[in-house]
């Protein structure tokens, strides 16, 4: 499990000034991610929690942490790579030509088909839990437990 | 409209505080009701608190700090953004919807050209710089009425960034006092809609119609530059009027949507600022504010389609397959006309009032309507004005009807002009000759006016002994209009007039008995 939050980590603070981290206004795991590693790479405890709900990972124990930062750490070798002036590549298709569909109606019409794999239907719409539950305010975790 | 149809029944504060990005679906939840008939586009506004300097100070009417908005604006075409599924706003649930759509493993986004006309067209209207070179994301978030689990929309590099829209407010006594604004556009992207998600709460579930999901939208944002809720109703405004104009969105959605949403704003200003130290304390129905940094988006391109080229004039390739290429110059020399400018051709051109230009693009089918009269009557501008602003939108107005479904067609309002304008009928006789108009219907306004005998009396000679007799018969009134009382004209006019049967002009009245007196 600690795999897979240092995983989903890496997107986040390890990106330095390119990536999505950093932009501010498109959401994403805001600056305090990137400006907590401190010299001994240690990541502070309000960062630890706000990436536990963020990922809904538990990070649980010292270890999982010190984990963590190695992975950060691990990641930070990139800035050793000099980019100064390199595009950036976004996009393995740069180089291809988006094709232009004409604006007619050519599919649809299929819900019997759709509908055929929803596990639960009522009257042709696709049946769903209700709307998301909000996580509990963040000093209420314990009551919140493993569950 | 007619109907005063709600179209977002969500309580509005649940609106504001639902995120900028409309992450946090649950709060677009049960919205959305009913679309009007005919019409297939809508806007929405969703409001981007932003951390500024200074707070809203308690107590004043005009915001300290300044909210920048971000609309968003159904494309109007005939099939969606990535799929070739319909857009339309009444069908069968799940009927519009393909495999694209219902993010079926294999499926593929193929961009729809009109969409991006649509774009560029509103981006060129709106004084922008177009991105020659744009780029698709993916927008990472979970809800049910989002089946692949994410939005794909033009986050790092929207196509037309860095606009303006102009509008004006009003301002004085007689709010007839025009000043002129302008709010910057910060970007304009293309990006999908979501399907529509209907809450059961008794039996504890939620019921997806996807037949939205996937449908072009424009989300147009609006810097921080309004400073009040009037304001920003005012530029909202004038952008749905743009839209229309350049058929790129029906962007139908009411006027007084707009104004509630823009009060609700200016109510739930001082909860922006506030809320931003507290956490969930929202309760479990709405949703979490996106404070910087609570939603994770998780932003990756959009690995399924390279970038989309624009060209133009200069840069198309000699040979390119012409439905392949969109040439941004060819599109601006097609731009139809745009209200502003309608607006100061008809100030020219009539020589109206400019608030008066505003009313007639305000009301749907009004232009159109005016114009068709000033067709048929010989009768001046300003009386054509006058009555199509006053008396046929003050009946429109009192009835709640459209000017489509008004029952005084502009030939009969022509003809009733006319036989004004000729002296035939008095003003009042016509305000008379009109209810009788709307009333009716079937008949002309010649009918009316002979049925009910509303001509002026056109002999003089009959008229002035009508004032004769009325004089002699009222020596009191003569002897005080002779001593100098200034009532006792106007007695005597209301009494020849009514000698008349109300058939003779006052004015004519008034100057035929004062040539009688001084003779």
């Amino acid at each position: 499990m600690w795999a897979r939050a240092a995983r989903r980590v890496l997107r986040a603070p390890g990106g330095g000034g390119r990536g999505f981290a950093s932009k501010a206004g498109g959401g994403g795991v805001s600056a305090g991610g990137e400006a907590a590693p401190q010299e001994r790479g240690r990541v502070p405890g309000d960062v630890i929690e706000h990436l536990e709900r963020l990922a809904l990972v538990d990070f649980g124990s010292r270890e999982a942490v010190a984990r963590l930062e190695k992975a950060v750490a691990f990641a930070d070798r990139l800035r050793a790579v000099d980019t100064d002036g390199v595009q950036p590549m976004e996009s393995v298709l740069e180089d291809r030509c988006l094709y232009l569909r004409p604006d007619n109606v050519v599919e649809g019409n299929c819900a019997e088909e759709l509908l055929q794999n929803a596990h639960r239907v009522m009257e042709e719409y696709f049946v769903a839990p209700p709307g998301n539950i909000t996580l509990p305010k963040l000093d209420e975790q314990e009551l919140f437990s493993k569950s | 409209m007619a109907a005063p149809v709600l179209r977002w029944s969500c309580p509005a504060r649940r609106w504001i505080l639902a995120n900028i990005d409309r992450g946090p679906r649950h709060g677009r939840g049960s919205p959305t009701g009913s679309r009007s008939s005919g019409k297939r586009g809508q806007s929405s506004v969703a409001q981007q608190p932003l951390a500024t300097a200074q707070k809203p100070r308690k107590g004043e009417h005009q915001w300290a700090a300044v909210v920048g908005l971000e609309i968003h604006a159904q494309i109007s075409s005939n099939s969606k953004l990535f799929s070739g599924s319909q857009v339309h706003f009444a069908a069968p649930p799940n009927s519009l919807v393909s495999f694209f759509d219902a993010s079926l493993p294999g499926t593929l986004p193929v961009l729809n050209r009109r969409c991006v006309e649509a774009a560029v067209m509103t981006g060129l209207a709106l004084n922008c710089h177009i991105n020659k070179k744009s780029l698709f994301d993916r927008k990472h978030y979970f809800y049910a009425d989002l089946p692949a689990g994410y939005q794909i929309t033009q986050q790092r590099l929207p196509i037309a960034v860095k606009g303006s829209l102009a509008y004006s407010v009003f301002v004085g006594k007689n709010r007839n006092q025009v000043i002129n604004k302008t709010v910057r556009i910060k970007q304009i992207q293309l990006e999908q809609d979501s399907g529509k998600s209907l809450h059961d709460d008794l039996r504890s579930q939620t019921l997806i119609d996807l037949n939205r999901a996937g449908v072009g939208l424009l989300e147009v944002v609006l810097e921080p530059d309004m400073s009040c809720g009037e304001e920003a109703a005012t530029a909202v405004r004038e952008l749905q009027l743009i839209l229309q104009a350049l058929g790129t969105s029906q962007a139908n959605m009411a006027d007084y949507e707009i104004q509630r949403q823009i009060e609700e704003l200016e109510n739930g200003g001082e909860i922006l600022n506030e809320t931003r130290s507290f956490d969930c304390k929202l309760g479990c129905t709405v949703p979490m504010r996106d404070k910087e940094g609570k939603q994770d988006y998780r932003f990756i391109p959009e690995p399924n389609l390279p970038p989309l080229l624009l060209y133009d004039s200069a840069s198309l390739p000699a040979g390119a397959d012409p439905q392949q290429v969109i040439n941004i110059d060819q599109l601006r020399e097609q731009l139809p006309e745009l209200p502003r400018v309608t607006r100061e051709k008809l100030v020219q051109q009539y020589g109206m009032l400019p608030e008066h230009s505003f009313t007639l693009l305000n009301e749907v089918g009004l232009l159109e309507f005016f114009q068709n009269v000033m067709k048929e009557t010989r009768a001046e501008p300003k009386r054509v004005t006058s009555w199509v602003l006053n008396t046929f939108l003050g009946f429109l107005k009192q009835q709640n009807l459209a000017v489509s479904e008004s029952p005084v067609t502009p030939s009969a309002l022509a003809e009733l002009l006319n036989l004004l304008d000729q002296k035939t009928i008095s003003s009042a006789a016509a305000k008379k000759v009109f209810e009788e108009l709307w009333r009716s219907g079937g008949k002309t306004p010649a009918q009316i006016v002979s049925e009910k005998r509303l001509e002026l009396m056109q002999d003089q000679e009959a008229l002035e002994e009508l004032c004769q007799a009325t004089m002699e018969k009222h020596p009191q009134v003569v002897m005080d209009l002779k001593k100098g009382n200034p009532r006792a004209i106007n007695k005597l006019i209301g009494l020849v007039r009514k000698a008349t049967l109300n058939r003779a002009d006052p004015t004519v009245i008034k100057e035929m008995l004062e040539r009688q007196l001084s003779s």
